[in-house]
């Protein structure tokens, strides 16, 4: 009996030969139970060794094999091919980020976003270890713990037109995780991530496609995170106009 | 080597390549023709300054055809707009009832329910009296 098989037409950019990218099609073995990460594994193990791509945990946990499946941000791990089978499945890199080959972006500029928001718990003193943990209840566990299922895979990058109209802006992911921050009960950073979040480059730049949080493969929900924030920003600012004095 | 490649984006026609974008920017493209019914009824407040006669008139004129499917695409867009905006209201507003989050619905319920109270108070207005 012959082998189902699957086509894969997949972005190759290679900057030592090819000034502009290209696509290959292969053929790999098709399996109910397999994703598309898989197929890529085949092929790089069996039919081609040049071909480069991020994967890691192949479980939805690490965030390294997002890519475009049929134009849609997706982790590679958990993109089974029977929902696309018997047509071809094109794969591409992440859009909106710079190609550095084949199917890798280069992701420089969500590190650096990332950590601009300072995604930590920040105190204005720290307790000495002597004096036990932070405590924290359910339910303030509750208010940021949506946030904080990020994985930073950056699909909410590839799925946002203002990032990939205009790169300056802060974006969906690390939002989010600032957010998740600013509603933990035991940070005090709020007013040191005011200045990146609040920024027009900030969550002002978001005008609600949503299609961020469509796509997240956590349900994190980033334009939820997004909104929520210029709700607290547009707050402050009131309190701050209202109490110049005593706003906080 | 490393020579990163940038993949173009059309500033115009991006919003063509998927179906939530296009929805959006229908959503974002509702805001033109609100914005012309607002011109259009500013006219109209000016022409009741001017006095019954000429406020009359400029009333038999918007009884048009033409004024008539202006207002219904007005209707279309401002319904189109506030019930996709509704509908996400439950991502803006989080709120919480002790221990628990209030049900998304019921933020998203509380503006329809507000919106059908506005307009049943309008309705009885225009037409009660």
């Amino acid at each position: 009996m012959v082998e189902p098989s699957i086509t894969l037409e997949v972005f190759r950019y290679r900057p030592e030969i090819e000034q502009e990218p290209t696509f290959q099609t292969y053929t790999a073995p098709y399996r109910e139970d397999w994703v598309v990460l898989d197929a890529l594994n085949y092929l790089k193990d069996e039919v081609d060794g040049s071909l480069s791509y991020r994967w890691s945990c192949r479980m939805g946990v690490c965030g390294s094999c997002g890519m475009m499946v049929n134009g849609e941000p997706k982790l590679t791990c958990a993109a089974f091919l029977k929902d696309y089978y018997p047509a071809p499945i094109r794969v591409e890199p992440l859009a909106n980020f710079p190609v550095e080959r084949d199917l890798v972006i280069n992701m420089d500029d969500f590190m650096h976003k990332l950590k601009d928001v300072q995604p930590w718990i920040i105190r204005d003193q720290e307790k000495p270890v002597s004096e036990g943990e932070y405590l924290q209840s359910p339910a303030e566990l509750a208010t940021y713990k949506q946030f904080s299922m990020c994985i930073n895979c950056m699909l909410c990058y590839a799925a946002c037109p203002v990032y990939g109209l205009d790169p300056s802006f802060i974006g969906p992911a690390a939002i989010a995780l600032a957010q998740r921050y600013n509603l933990d009960s035991r940070d005090q950073g709020q007013d040191a991530r005011r200045e990146v979040i609040s920024q027009h480059e900030g969550v002002w730049q978001c005008t609600f496609v949503s299609e961020c949080s469509v796509v997240c493969p956590k349900d994190v929900d980033p334009a939820g995170a997004i909104q929520q924030a210029k709700v607290s920003g547009a707050i402050d600012w009131f309190k701050s106009v209202l109490m110049p004095r005593g706003s906080q | 080597m490393r020579e990163p490649y940038r993949r173009p984006m059309s500033s115009t026609t991006w919003w063509l390549s998927k179906r939530i974008y296009v929805l959006f920017m229908l959503r974002e493209l509702t805001s033109v023709l609100i914005a012309a019914f607002l011109v259009v009824y500013l006219i109209q407040l000016a022409q009741l300054g001017q006095g019954a006669e000429a406020y009359t008139a400029f009333v038999e004129r918007l009884a048009s055809p033409g004024w008539i499917i202006f207002h219904l695409l007005v209707l279309i867009a401002a319904l189109y707009h506030s019930i996709t905006w509704f509908n996400l209201t439950p991502q803006v507003i989080v709120l919480r009832w002790g221990e628990e989050q209030v049900p998304p619905v019921f933020i998203a319920g509380s503006h329809y329910v507000a919106w059908l109270a506005v307009s049943v108070a309008i309705v009885w207005i225009v037409v009660g009296n």
